[in-house]
Parts: C-alpha cells; sequence; structure tokens
C-alpha cells in the first residue's frame, strides 16, 4: 500500500513512522549525524506545552527538534496496530 | 571484514598525550575527572576562544598520561566552534594537541548514535581506545553487550567501564600501556562515494587514510591547517575540475555509516525485551514538561536558585567581609602608617575582598546548575521555554542566568556556558547585567527614602516598595528589549539547531558537582580576579591622593584649633575625609565631568560617586557618606538628612528633587559600573571586544534614558 508522504512535525503524539527523505540538505546532515537516517523507524513522544518544539524518540533514545526542523523530515505513517 | 592491523607501543614514552572525544552526554567529563582528579588546568586551544581543558595522571612508575579532553561532538563535520577543535586536532598530526592515543568515550546505553563518531575517528587512522560507558546503565536494562564481538567488528580495542562508579577506569588507564591496533581496513568505503576526489587530494597532501582526503574535500575552506596557502591552492586545484556537492558526500556517508553500524549493534547487542515499557524517564517528562506542572516546577526550582543566591549566600558574604576588615585592621596596625600601608590595606586587600567575595554567590549557583545539568533537568527547561526565548533572540537555558542577573551577574554570566549556540549565549551575556542585581539595591533604597516619604501610601501599597519594584521590572524589560535589538542585530557565526538529546534522567553526582564548583571558583579567582584587584588599585589611587600637597594643607588647617574648638575628633575627621575626596584625583574627575552629567542633574558630588562606584555599586553609599562628611556608612539617617538638607546652588530647591532621584536610579539601573562583571564578561568571552561594546552601549543608553527622565521631571 503506497501512503501520501507527511512530515514529522505533522504527526500526532504516540504515531510512529518511517523515516523517507529530507527536504533540507543542511539540515538533514545534522539530522543523519543524529541518526534520523532513511528506513529508521521514529514516534512522536511529547510536543512542548507552547507547541514547539517536539520530542521524537529515534535510535533508541529521545531527541528534541524544533518543529521548523522536524518538518524537513518527510515520513511515512506507520499505521497503528 | 579481515583484522589486518598494526601495532603501535607507547609504554616507552615518559609522557603519554591522550585525547577524550565523544557526544556530549557521553560521560567524558566524568571519566575525565575520575582520571585525573584535581590535577587539571585549564588554557586555551591555540587561535581559538575554546576552554581547553587538560590534567596528567601516572600510568605507572615511568610514564605520566596528559589527558585533553576535546570539547563534545556528534561527528568529525566541523560545523560549530567545539566541533572544529575536535575535528583539528584529531585529523591535523601538526597540530600541537594531536595525541598519541585517542580515547573515544561511548554511551554504551545509546550505542547506535555514539558509533556514528566513533566509526568516523576509527576511519582517521590514529590509534584508538573506545571506552563503553555507563556499563551499569546497559546492566540495569538487562541488556548484554558483546564487547569482544564489538572489539573484532571494530578493529579496535573496547573497555568497559562505569565513569560515575569509577569503575573500569584502571583498566582503561592499564589498557594505555599495551600495544594498540590502528586499524588498517576501513568502517566504511569511502572511496565508492568519492573516488576520483580522494585520489586527486592524496596525490597532492600526504594524509594517513582516505577518510582524512575525503574531510579534506568536505572542509577545504573551514580547515585552519591547511593555511600554508599554497597547499591550499594546490588541493582546490587539483580538486576543482570535479563537480562536488560536499553536502550530499557527507548525506552518503552518514547514510552509509548508519547502515554498518545497524549491522554491528545487532550482532552485539542482546536486548532483554522487544517492547519497552514506558521508561521511568518518560514518567517524568509527563510532569516536568507539563503544561502547568512543568512550569510550576520550573518556577519553584528558580525560586530556590535566587533565594540562595539572594539571602543564603549573603551569610558566608559577611564572613568573609568580616575576616578582610579583620586583616586590613591588623595589617594597618602592624605597619607604620604610610604609603605602603595604605596602598597594602585600602588598595590590595580591598580589592582581595572585592574578589573573594564572589565566592559564595558562584559556588553556590554552580551547585544548582551542577544539579540540573547532571541530572537531565536543564535540558528539559531548554524544551520547555525554547520558543518564549527564541522570539528575543535567547535560549531556554536563557532564563537561569537571566533570573541569577538579580542577585549578581558575576556569577549569572558564568552559568551561561551552559548555552551551545554562540550567539544566544552572547546575547545572554550581554543583557544579563541589565536585571537589577543586590549591589543596586542600598542605591535604590538611598534614593528612594530621598524622594519618597516612607509613610505615603497609594492605596493598599507603599509607595517606596512600588517604586523599589517599579526599578527590578524596568531593568528586567530592558534586559529583553536589548536581547531583542541584538537579535537582528548580531550575525550569527554559526547555523542554529535546535536538535539535542533529552538525556535520560539521572541522580546527581556529588563527585561532578563538588569538580564544576571548585572550577569555576578557581577560575573565576585567578583569570577574573586579577583584573579586578588592578582596578581596585587604580580606583584606590584616585581617591587616595591628589596633586601637588593638597592634602598635607586640608590636615594642617584642621590642626587648628578653632576647629576644634566646637567639634569632637569624629566630626573634625569626617570632614577632613570629606575635603580630601573634593580634591584627589577622583574629585578632581568628577568635577570636571559635571559639565557632561549636568543635563542629568547631576554634581560633581554625584559625578564623583559615579566613578567610585565602579568598584561596586553600593560604594556609592559610601562615597556619598563621605562627601557629605557624615562619618560611618552605617548611619543611613545621617547621610539621607545631610543629602535631603543639599540645596541647588541655582535655584536654592532641594537638590535631590524627584526628578535628579529618578534620573539617578535609573542611571544606576542601565549604566554598567562593575569592574567585576566586566572582567568575568572579558573572561567569558575571551577578547576586551564584549566588555567594551557592553560598557558603552550601557553608558549610553543609562545617559539618554536619565537625560529624558530628569528633562520630563524637571
Amino acid at each position: 500500500m503506497i501512503k501520501a508522504l507527511k512530515n514529522l512535525a505533522e504527526l500526532k503524539i504516540g504515531q510512529s513512522a518511517i523515516i523517507d527523505s529530507f527536504t533540507d540538505k543542511e539540515m538533514a546532515l545534522k539530522l543523519l549525524e543524529m541518526g534520523c537516517t532513511p528506513g529508521e523507524i521514529v514516534k512522536l513522544d511529547r510536543i512542548a506545552p507552547l507547541g514547539d518544539p517536539i520530542a521524537i524518540s529515534v535510535a533508541g533514545y529521545l531527541l528534541s527538534l524544533r518543529k521548523s526542523e522536524a518538518s524537513t523530515v518527510l515520513v511515512s505513517l506507520i499505521p497503528a496496530s | 571484514m579481515e583484522s589486518n592491523s598494526s601495532f603501535v607501543n607507547f609504554s616507552d614514552k615518559p609522557t603519554l598525550k591522550v585525547a577524550l572525544v565523544g557526544n556530549p552526554n557521553s560521560g567524558k567529563s566524568t571519566l575525565f575527572n575520575a582520571l585525573t582528579g584535581l590535577n587539571q588546568k585549564t588554557g586555551n586551544f591555540p587561535g581559538v576562544t575554546v576552554d581547553k581543558k587538560s590534567g596528567f595522571a601516572k600510568l605507572n612508575s615511568t610514564v605520566t598520561a596528559e589527558f585533553i579532553d576535546l570539547p563534545g561532538t556528534y561527528s568529525l563535520y566541523p560545523k560549530s566552534l567545539d566541533e572544529r577543535v575536535a575535528f583539528e586536532v584529531l585529523c591535523n598530526s601538526q597540530n600541537a594537541n594531536h595525541p598519541d592515543v585517542t580515547i573515544i568515550v561511548a554511551d554504551a546505553s545509546n550505542l547506535k548514535r555514539n558509533l556514528f563518531l566513533v566509526s568516523q575517528i576509527i576511519d582517521l587512522k590514529i590509534p584508538v581506545i573506545l571506552a563503553l560507558n555507563m556499563m551499569d546503565m546497559v546492566e540495569k536494562d538487562g541488556d548484554v553487550i558483546d564487547a569482544i564481538r564489538l572489539s573484532e567488528k571494530l578493529g579496535v580495542k573496547v573497555v568497559g567501564i562505569s565513569a560515575r562508579n569509577k569503575e573500569g577506569v584502571e583498566v582503561l588507564k592499564q589498557a594505555l600501556l599495551q600495544p594498540l591496533s590502528v586499524p588498517q581496513y576501513d568502517f566504511i568505503d569511502i572511496k565508492k562515494i568519492a573516488s576520483e576526489a580522494i585520489d586527486k587530494v592524496k596525490s597532492v597532501i600526504n594524509v594517513k587514510s582516505d577518510f582524512a582526503a575525503f574531510q579534506i574535500i568536505n572542509n577545504l575552506s573551514d580547515i585552519n591547517y591547511l593555511h600554508d596557502k599554497e597547499m591550499q591552492i594546490k588541493i582546490t586545484d587539483a580538486v576543482n575540475t570535479l563537480i562536488i556537492d560536499t553536502n550530499k558526500l557527507q548525506s552518503l556517508e552518514s547514510v552509509e555509516r548508519y547502515k554498518v553500524i545497524n549491522r554491528i549493534v545487532e550482532e552485539c547487542i542482546t536486548h532483554k525485551s522487544a517492547i519497552k515499557t514506558e521508561s521511568f524517564t518518560q514518567k517524568l517528562d509527563g510532569i516536568l514538561t507539563h503544561r502547568i506542572w512543568g512550569y510550576a516546577i520550573f518556577l519553584v526550582v528558580l525560586f530556590f536558585i535566587f533565594q540562595t543566591i539572594f539571602f543564603l549566600a549573603a551569610f558566608p558574604m559577611e564572613w568573609i567581609e568580616s575576616l578582610f576588615v579583620f586583616i586590613s585592621e591588623a595589617t594597618a596596625n602592624v605597619l607604620p602608617a604610610g604609603e605602603l600601608s595604605n596602598l597594602l590595606v585600602n588598595g590590595i586587600i580591598a580589592g582581595l575582598s572585592g574578589v573573594v567575595v564572589f565566592v559564595p554567590q558562584i559556588a553556590l549557583l554552580f551547585t544548582f546548575i551542577a544539579i540540573l545539568e547532571d541530572t537531565g533537568y536543564m535540558a528539559r527547561v531548554s524544551f520547555i521555554m525554547d520558543k518564549l526565548m527564541r522570539k528575543f533572540g535567547l535560549n531556554g537555558r536563557s532564563v537561569i542566568p537571566l533570573i541569577s542577573g538579580v542577585a549578581c551577574a558575576v556569577p549569572a554570566i558564568m552559568s551561561a556556558r551552559t548555552i551551545s549556540s554562540w550567539k544566544e549565549r552572547m546575547i545572554t551575556i550581554f543583557v544579563t547585567p541589565l536585571m537589577s542585581c543586590s549591589a543596586r539595591l542600598p542605591v535604590y533604597t538611598l534614593l528612594i527614602s530621598l524622594i519618597v516619604p516612607q509613610d505615603k501610601n497609594a492605596g493598599f501599597f507603599n509607595y517606596q516598595g512600588l517604586i523599589l519594584m517599579a526599578m527590578y521590572l524596568i531593568g528586567f524589560i530592558a534586559a529583553i528589549a536589548a536581547a531583542w535589538v541584538m537579535k537582528w542585530i548580531l550575525k550569527a557565526k554559526e547555523k542554529s539547531y535546535f536538535i539535542m538529546e533529552l538525556p535520560v534522567y539521572r541522580s546527581p553526582q556529588w563527585r561532578t558537582v563538588g569538580h564544576t564548583i571548585y572550577d569555576k571558583v578557581k577560575m573565576f579567582l585567578f583569570d577574573a580576579g586579577k583584573i579586578i584587584v588592578a582596578i581596585s588599585i587604580i580606583l584606590w589611587f584616585l581617591s587616595a591622593h591628589a596633586p601637588g600637597n593638597k592634602f598635607e594643607q586640608i590636615e594642617k588647617k584642621y590642626q587648628d584649633n578653632t576647629w576644634r574648638a566646637n567639634m569632637n575628633q569624629d566630626e573634625v575627621d569626617a570632614k577632613i575625609a570629606s575635603e580630601k575626596l573634593e580634591v584627589s584625583y577622583a574629585g578632581m574627575l568628577g568635577k570636571s565631568i559635571e559639565p557632561a552629567i549636568k543635563p542629568l542633574g547631576f554634581d560633581w558630588k554625584i559625578g564623583i560617586s559615579l566613578i567610585t562606584s565602579f568598584a561596586a555599586r553600593e560604594v556609592f553609599v559610601g562615597t556619598m557618606a563621605t562627601i557629605y562628611s557624615a562619618g560611618s556608612t552605617d548611619n543611613t539617617q545621617t547621610i539621607r538628612e545631610k543629602m535631603q538638607a543639599e540645596k541647588d546652588p541655582e535655584t536654592g530647591k532641594q537638590k535631590y528633587s524627584i526628578a535628579v532621584g529618578f534620573s539617578l536610579m535609573i542611571f544606576y539601573a542601565f549604566a554598567m559600573q562593575c569592574m567585576s562583571t566586566l572582567a568575568v564578561v572579558y573572561r567569558e568571552t575571551k577578547s576586551w571586544k564584549w566588555p567594551t561594546v557592553q560598557f558603552f552601549f550601557m553608558g549610553a543608553l543609562a545617559y539618554v534614558s536619565s537625560f529624558i527622565v530628569y528633562q520630563l521631571l524637571k
């Protein structure tokens, strides 16, 4: 089943997704070295009380990033089982 | 992968240079402390404003190791100043700090991401030992890491440690003495990504590995050690014929690395269970980043910090001051009265007292900061405050320096060190002195009592109290506004990211806390202290000396018995002190600036106080007491009465009118009249540029604001 891609900032709390690609080359480098590689599963863990930044689980740890940064990551949703 | 390694042995070298490198939060500093104890020194990496911590430890009876703590980094891409230092030291074998052996510290409970940096360093082909830290955490989670297998896969020596519990540290030290393998195979085949370019670089410059050549291609403009212009041009010419997209090359490299890392991690780690239950950290985050509880708890934390450095620190500060009063009295008694005794007592000892008096506040504030950092809470403060602070060009972590600034800007500015973005840290350092610190309080109290009758109430509230509160508010608003302006003016040296790890919560480690306090106090005493003592000697000289024999003339005048007839000894002494100050160099300066400060409603008497206040703002009260020959400064009643009685020579009205009072308070709120703050800004930014800009900016702000206030209220 082919699903339309979303960006990471659009996830809801508790939703998981697989990283597909990046829209910003420079940001991609920073995210790649932090373990956000294509194919990696991420889960939106938490959103800061003021709505930004967000915290995701990736590669076995908790990573926080701003929404503007997260929106450069394209993901495909994993449907809740 | 075949294990085709060459061996190096350093056991016959008398001093072994060992670099510590690792991700932030990998426990690198804890290991550094465990290795070196208090045998550390702080210096500079040449050419950059990054602190270099190094320390020594004996490995055996003949070999000593010098450990160098490199800045924490996630990769060898030199994007920030800190990362550039780590990159330079490791990649450039000509660098003065280039190590014989590199210990890579990796958080074993977070192995995947930590292996990224490990793999890059392995590909540099330098002798390394991998220290797998936090093995206690891995065990606690019930996971098992096959260190032998990991060592085979990586081709380097692996030592499992727990730096917090000092486990494995001795093993690590001994490992340095054994022959080390330098892996000859590449972790990833970097040639697959840029084979032509790598060959071209290698034909021009002699590098240890393909990856080192790859790094040169990608960071050509950033690499300082190619300052040899000729070489840089040669390399540029060599690769110029190729079309290179460095972003793309580095992306490809990262993806390749993680492919290999994923395979290795799968082979070397056995997880207890595939499904993770909600961890302690997640539960705690639910509270600490909650939209109500999160802020409520942070407010309580801030309140505690503030109370401690504002009120609790007052006791040891008083003891220190009494101790120095005792020392100076003893010195004055022992030494014959004269210039030397004067210099010692009023110049040097007073200056030292002015330095040491900050120690309690610094120690207490850094107790909190170290605990907040060590437990992982500081990252959450950043997380919940980021959106709000970002609007003003500040960082979530700026909140603590700003609030601490209400007690004292000196420890507050030192605490801005936890802000990793250069621009946000500079803005925080720049605006923190605008917060109303405790040294301004005696000035405000005296001036408010002069211009507002005590019994005057505005409804339910006491008028004096309201004005005092307004002064604090003005300082806060000025700080925020200045930050906002600077956000637009200041150019970022590097792109600011908020991509950061939220580390798991851990209980604080008292050894780390102790180390932090020791470090900060030492740094302040020796680096900022020198400047503060020097300036206090200058200030002392200015107020204790006068041209010619003016002081002798005053003393002679009061020896006349006609003065003694209707004044007691104390009153005569007070008169002499007052007249001496007036004719001193400080007095001359105060008088010479009178034309400049007249539009603000200030006379030469205030002028002198502005100059002497530079030692510390509260000196204003003491100087006023001397000028109005009020005798002891403890007697504020007398100072107030004498100042109240002062008439303006031109109008004949009360000198300290509402206009002058407010103008002066605004001046004290904004002006940078604190040599200790300037000295600490110099220490933290490592250049005189920032304190100078700060001094003139705040001075101009104070001047213009006071001018407006005085002209409006006059």
